[in-house]
């Protein structure tokens, strides 16, 4: 059978906390928090994970131990922490946009504000989840740069770029990364069904394209039956539709 | 130990024109909606409000009394957008200092301790500071010489805060996951006032939590009220969740003037008993 262009997001969200041991892994959105806890179920299992407010909770959802907002901020700014944000805008360097449309003082449509976009990306592991995959989506210039890109981190200097990192962007279609000499956005893998073609229109600049793009992964039989299992009532179905 | 219980009113009688306000909280979470309605039925204006913001910002905003917002969001949670602060920010109606969610702590933690900055790596590279000429930067003096960023303090006339329980001389208690930056709020204020679901002698407050759960010292407080289901609609737990049927109808007046009017005659342009007696009939 066919994977579910959803499970396929899942793994691929999964993939992204994939080496990275005893951090906290704070995935925000439905997928990444699906994706998020099939990699602590699966391959990274001593990633530490809130219960979506103040406590870390093991997957048996004991409390492990206390987390608020101002402790958040030290796992942040210590950098044990891998964040997946949503963003309504992101150019070719990663800079990031969630906190308005149009100009910062008066905007056309005010959006999230900068929550804690900038700190995160200047002091954690980064990665983007982006359900809806379009131009809008990826633009060449962001509106507002929330989240932190390698050419701006670049110009703000040393302690800007020194534990900046990011990782992943994953959408619907495909799954991108930085992995370039300039860290330009590169097409790290197409989603079963998609084509190259399909994401470069679907995109607002010019992707780095390898020579060959490989396919995302596909859930592995019992990977489809976790994440059956995490989300017993399809809601990643609901943000990625078939 | 002073006895410094107030009314509602006593605290609203020290709330002037133009004063920089703190409110504590989060988005739609323990927000002391008890000052706010009462605010909402004075002329005040030109406020500057500092907050982790939910709906008391899109209700002072709504009501024309905000000069400027400090924010890193204003969200109603389970509604991810306050759409009466949407409707100010795009009217232009009100100047903003956009912080990140950590730059906040940090300016708040800095007028606490009487420093007028604390450096940070938190916004560089970021149009928090790229476009915000009072956002500035600062050298090491050390060897790496690395440019940080330096917060401001975020100096407050007055800080507002709902907490659980607190006792008649001011100090109080909070029972729910989270102290938010309540704390730090009062630390950082001119004067600070305390609203709570209920004041209780100060030796019963140990029945309620462990004394981890007394994080703020009458050392940080002038005044306290009690105001029960004071923090309605927005959570106050253990003691009550948020009301989401009544923040739908609550986001649903930004739609019209005609609606916030209808609202606001509703909810706001009545006493807080007759409110909380409208919302126990609901």
């Amino acid at each position: 059978m066919n994977p579910s262009r959803a499970d396929v997001c899942v793994v691929a969200v999964a993939e992204c906390f994939r080496g990275d041991g005893e951090i906290v892994a704070n995935p925000i959105g439905t997928i990444p928090r699906i994706g998020g806890l099939l990699a602590r179920r699966s391959f990274e299992p001593d990633l530490v994970m809130t219960d979506g407010e103040a406590m870390f909770t093991d997957v048996d959802g004991a409390v492990e131990a206390w987390n608020p907002y101002r402790t958040m901020f030290d796992v942040v700014w210590s950098g044990r922490r891998h964040v997946m944000m949503g963003g309504s805008q992101i150019d070719p360097f990663g800079n990031h946009n969630f906190a308005a449309i149009g100009d910062m003082k008066q905007p056309k449509s005010q959006l999230l504000g900068f929550r804690g976009a900038p700190g995160n990306t200047v002091n954690n592991v980064t990665s983007y989840w982006v359900p809806n995959h379009s131009p809008r989506v990826f633009v060449e210039t962001v509106d507002v740069v929330t989240g932190v890109g390698y050419d701006r981190a670049a110009a703000a200097g040393s302690a800007a770029t020194r534990y900046h990192e990011l990782r992943h962007v994953v959408t619907n279609l495909c799954v991108l990364d930085f992995e370039t000499p300039d860290h330009r956005m590169r097409l790290r893998s197409v989603h079963p069904g998609v084509t190259v073609d399909e994401v470069v229109a679907a995109t607002g600049f010019e992707l780095a394209l390898p020579a060959e793009v490989p396919v995302s992964r596909e859930p592995t039989e019992a990977e489809v039956a976790l994440i059956a299992e995490l989300d017993p009532k399809n809601t990643r179905g609901k943000e990625v539709p078939e | 130990m002073p006895d410094k219980r107030v009314s509602v009113d006593d605290i609203v009688g020290e709330l002037h024109d133009g004063m920089t306000i703190g409110i504590g909280g989060w988005g739609s979470r323990r927000k002391p909606m008890a000052v706010i309605r009462a605010m909402l039925r004075t002329s005040l204006r030109d406020l500057t409000i500092v907050s982790y913001g939910g709906p008391d910002v899109g209700l002072l905003c709504a009501a024309g009394m905000v000069r400027k917002v400090v924010f890193a969001f204003v969200s109603l949670d389970s509604i991810a957008l306050e759409p009466h602060f949407r409707l100010a920010r795009q009217a232009g109606s009100i100047d903003a200092l956009e912080l990140d969610e950590g730059m906040f702590l940090l300016g708040l933690q800095a007028a606490a301790w009487r420093v007028p900055f604390l450096p940070t790596r938190v916004g560089l590279g970021s149009d928090v500071v790229a476009r915000q000429p009072e956002i500035r930067t600062v050298m090491s003096p050390y060897d790496d010489r690395e440019e940080l960023v330096a917060m401001p303090a975020l100096p407050l006339d007055v800080a507002l805060v709902h907490q659980n329980r607190a006792d008649a001389g001011g100090n109080a208690q909070f029972l729910g996951p989270d102290l938010y930056f309540d704390d730090l709020m009062c630390q950082s204020a001119g004067k600070s006032f305390v609203t709570c679901e209920r004041i209780v002698d100060t030796a019963d407050l140990a029945a309620f939590g462990s004394h981890h759960t007394q994080r703020i010292s009458r050392l940080w407080t002038d005044g306290v009220a009690e105001t029960p289901n004071g923090a309605h609609f927005t959570s106050c737990t253990p003691d009550y969740e948020r009301d989401e049927a009544f923040q739908k109808e609550y986001a649903a007046s930004a739609a019209s003037a005609e609606a916030w009017q209808q609202w606001r005659s509703d909810w706001i342009d009545i006493s807080e008993a007759d409110y909380q007696r409208k919302v126990a009939a609901r």
